[in-house]
């Protein structure tokens, strides 16, 4: 694993590629060439399909240095942008609009401690459980049964409040007014939000395990810190669907 | 330096504005009446010529049926979705518009599709452009509203294509205004944008980092601008006419498309009178001798634009939200577009910032002059642009549907453009071939409820068992905010072959052929025009040596001098009624060189009369004192 940013070589297990796609070597001056751009030449270089802590030269881990995450962000963007090339060939101009659209969309993916932790679990080859609102309607709209296990620890808290939202549309529905209620409500609410937010602390302790078995961690080690992530993300988004549907029924 | 200047262009739905970068500033090129601004308008003369900009004004209340103004609105957008708009504007469809099929809109008898129009106001620009620079300008950056989706931005690209331009980047609005904002200044920190313009409405928040404008959020409205002040106050005056000279002739009013056209002018006087005055007076003839009077005050004005200058403070707020910001951590506002000359749109802005915002640059010009430092970005950059870069966003989500009618969504609105998504598909029959997807743009959850961008036909797919094949589609948002589909299939590796159909655009080939139908007649134009334009400066100038020969000067210059002008002029006469323009051009300019002593001499004869307070003679000073040379022209090579 590589510490190095930009004067990253590109890594060798480039099998199954279609051939003249992705050399190890700059297609302009023929030193070995970076991910990106020729660190000899500085000319872009046909995309490679490396993942994005490779495109930006970190390890796998999941404390990241945001600060630094962006400062390479400017900095590669500043030699990949189609906005350089402009008034290069068309070649040079099409390596460029894709080498940018995966920085940007790297940059994207890792800035977000959520999407990071979501990203880094797919790398790994694990499934996350679409619990997006889009998801719910997906299955809404195609009859699917949506399984969405409640985490054992929010059980009475959730099975409260389904009761009092449903009391408060009911009530809407009279055109009634129940101050007592919607302060029910609104404490629980609270308590989501605090539950939310204590979940993303959860989820940075199990970040610092993950780290440290990046670096010598046996792979069953690795496994478990990973399914003990998903669990979390997974909570996590239930609770957020939760202060969702509140908010939902607060304004309608 | 003679070619390859690229140009900067608002093409915008009132005025359209081509700039330049001259140096270190991009300034405006005005058009050959030397007005900066081009009306966005068209029209057909008595002998069925288009007339552009200015010059077509007065057909818009003369011959309205031959007109066309705010054809911006109706770029990249279908039949179904105009209905709205053709009740508040005097466009008129093509009769045999199929369903499908892109817009046609009715000048005189002639009928165009909103492209085509826009090529029209645009090969007007390049017209100017290349007046000004004496040489073809060819590459253009050209702005849209932030807001535009990937119909509207198509369109405009299709424009200018049509209008045989190579258009190098479309770049929104207020992104370019804050490139002129930010050109002088090195700043650091949060921007906000507000460009309420004639037609759209935009709102940008960019950060702004060593040179780098990245901007974190928009939001707008496409279809809220001054137009919509102006058809609100014309809906007004229809009622009161009504009201005071009776409901027959109150309609016959709004059927006639000339007294429209006349109460619009009037209520766009008013509105914009009212930016700087108390009250306003609308004064308009009707038919029949009738007439239309009413005093507008502020206060009355202000209450009535309200409800549309409300609609401005919902996109505002989800921008700030999409950032994750709260007003307090903007650092500054800037004003773009006409209608933020309004005096109670400035307060909603500072009210909704709480910062007082920045006018320093004409906000109907700022867009442009962003546009001209883009293209010097894009030509290489110079000393001052050379830090300088863009990272714009996609201001809606794209998606696919997927079953139930669902949307997918697979890039985000905000997200930093070049922006990239892969999907995944396979079939559901065996020996399936073709694999169709549809894409979306837009917020909500129902397919249905967003805007249909295209539908791909992926062809050519090998026949397998159903489910076997694994074809991986890439959908990538371009920097103009334009999508690219490609697609493979993996098993066997061959590219896919991709069938587009656009849902509210035109195909390449149209685009193509509209292209060709106007190329030759665009090259030819070019060469006419610069030879008749060159004619005209010969004619000028040979008239301002006839005069210059009765003035006092004269006999001051040297014989040999006296000669040597007058071989140059006979020169000049004598080519410029020809077809050679180099000719022409070389004529002009040595007998400008020869004259340059001449035009001194004369400047002091004057400037010693005005001092001895003598009345001075008027054929030394017809063009007025700051003419100075009168035989000088504007050098730009």
């Amino acid at each position: 694993m590589t510490e190095s940013k930009s004067s990253l070589i590109m890594p060798s297990s480039s099998s199954g590629q279609a051939p003249g796609e992705a050399t190890p070597r700059c297609w302009s001056c023929g030193t070995m060439r970076a991910v990106h751009f020729c660190s000899s030449c500085g000319k872009v270089q046909p995309p490679v399909p490396v993942d994005y802590f490779t495109f930006f030269g970190f390890p796998r881990k999941l404390n990241l240095d945001v600060v630094e995450l962006e400062r390479e962000f400017y900095a590669l963007s500043r030699r990949l942008h189609p906005d350089v090339f402009a008034q290069a060939n068309a070649e040079e101009r099409s390596w460029s609009l894709e080498q940018s659209s995966m920085l940007n969309d790297a940059y994207r993916t890792l800035k977000d401690p959520i999407k990071r932790t979501e990203y880094l679990l797919r790398l790994e080859g694990v499934e996350l459980e679409e619990q997006s609102k889009q998801a719910t309607e997906k299955a809404r709209a195609t009859g699917e049964l949506k399984k969405q296990v409640v985490p054992p620890d929010l059980l009475e808290e959730v099975f409260e409040l389904n009761m009092h939202l449903e009391d408060l549309r009911d009530r809407k529905k009279m055109g009634e007014d129940d101050p007592a209620l919607l302060e029910e409500i609104g404490k629980a609410k609270l308590s989501l939000e605090e539950k939310y937010d204590a979940l993303l602390n959860e989820l940075k302790t199990e970040w610092n395990e993950w780290d440290e078995s990046v670096d010598g961690g046996t792979k069953e080690n690795r496994r478990k810190i990973l399914d003990r992530m998903l669990d979390v993300l997974n909570r996590r988004n239930y609770v957020r669907n939760l202060v969702r549907d509140v908010n939902e029924a607060l304004e309608d | 330096m003679a070619t390859d200047y690229i140009v900067g262009i608002d093409l915008g739905t009132t005025n359209s504005l081509v700039a330049y970068m001259q140096g270190d500033s991009p300034v405006v090129i005005p058009g050959e009446d030397g007005l900066n601004l081009v009306p966005s308008v068209v029209a057909l003369d008595e002998n069925n010529q288009i007339v552009v900009g200015n010059a077509a004004r007065k057909y818009l209340i003369e011959t309205p049926e031959r007109a066309v103004y705010s054809i911006k609105r109706l770029m990249g957008r279908g039949v179904e979705d105009v209905q709205d708009e053709l009740k508040l504007f005097p466009f008129r469809l093509a009769e045999d518009l199929q369903a499908g099929e892109v817009l046609r809109i009715k000048i005189g008898e002639r009928t165009y599709t909103p492209p085509e129009i826009s090529a029209l106001v645009l090969r007007q620009l390049k017209r100017n452009a290349e007046r000004f620079f004496g040489a073809p300008a060819t590459q253009a950056v050209i702005t849209v509203p932030a807001y535009f989706n990937d119909a509207q931005r198509q369109a405009t690209k299709d424009a200018g294509r049509i209008a045989g331009l190579n258009v190098l980047r479309l770049v929104n609005e207020p992104t370019a205004a804050s490139l002129a904002y930010g050109l002088d200044k090195k700043k650091h920190g949060i921007v906000v944008v507000y460009d309420l313009g004639g037609g759209t409405f935009d709102i940008s928040i960019l950060k702004l980092h060593d040179g780098i404008f990245e901007v974190i959020a928009t939001n707008g409205d496409t279809h809220l601008g001054g137009d919509d002040i102006d058809n609100l106050l014309i809906a007004i005056a229809l009622d009161d006419i009504r009201g005071d000279l009776g409901l027959d002739f109150g309609n016959e009013v709004r059927r006639s498309g000339e007294a429209v056209a006349r109460i619009r002018k009037a209520v766009i006087e008013a509105k914009i009178a009212l930016s700087s005055q108390p009250s306003a007076k609308l004064d308009v003839d009707l038919p029949g001798g009738k007439k239309y009077q009413r005093e507008i005050s502020l206060e009355v004005f202000e209450q009535m634009i309200q409800p549309i200058i409300d609609r401005t403070v919902g996109p505002c707020k989800q921008a700030l939200k999409d950032a994750g910001l709260k007003p307090e951590q903007i650092d500054e506002v800037v004003l773009v577009g006409g209608s933020t000359r309004i005096p109670k749109v400035r307060r909603l802005v500072q009210d909704l910032f709480q910062r007082v915002p920045h006018t320093d640059l004409d906000p109907d010009e700022v867009v442009a002059l962003g546009a001209a430092v883009q293209a010097n970005i894009l030509g290489g950059g110079s000393e001052i642009t050379k830090e300088m870069l863009l990272l714009d966003v996609t201001p809606l989500s794209l998606g696919i549907e997927v079953a139930g009618g669902v949307t997918d969504k697979i890039i985000l609105r905000n997200s930093t453009i070049p922006a990239s998504a892969t999907q995944y598909y396979t079939t559901q029959v065996d020996g399936q071939t073709n694999v169709a997807i549809h894409v979306l743009q837009g917020e909500r959850e129902l397919a249905r409820d967003c805007r249909s961008l295209a539908r791909f036909d992926l062809k050519s797919v090998p026949p397998m068992p159903a489910g076997l094949p694994r074809i991986e589609v890439k959908f990538l948002i371009d920097a103009n905010g334009i999508l690219r589909v490609s697609a493979r299939e993996q098993r066997s590796g061959k590219e896919a072959e991709i069938d587009v159909q656009p849902t509210y655009g035109l195909t390449d080939e149209q685009v193509e052929n509209m292209l060709l139908e106007s190329f030759d007649y665009a090259e030819e134009d070019f060469r006419q025009r610069q030879v008749i334009e060159a004619r005209r400066e010969a004619d000028t100038i040979l008239t301002a040596l006839a005069k210059g020969k009765n003035n006092p000067a004269w006999p001051e210059l040297t014989a040999e001098e006296r000669r040597h002008v007058e071989t140059l002029e006979k020169a000049l006469v004598a080519v410029k009624d020809g077809d050679d323009y180099h000719a022409i051009r070389e004529g002009i300019d040595a007998l400008n060189q020869a004259t340059m002593r001449l035009a001194e001499l004369m400047m002091d004869t004057a400037v010693s009369s005005a001092l001895k307070g003598k009345a001075m003679d008027d054929t030394d000073f017809e063009e007025g004192p700051q003419a100075g040379h009168p035989v000088a022209k504007a050098e730009f090579k």
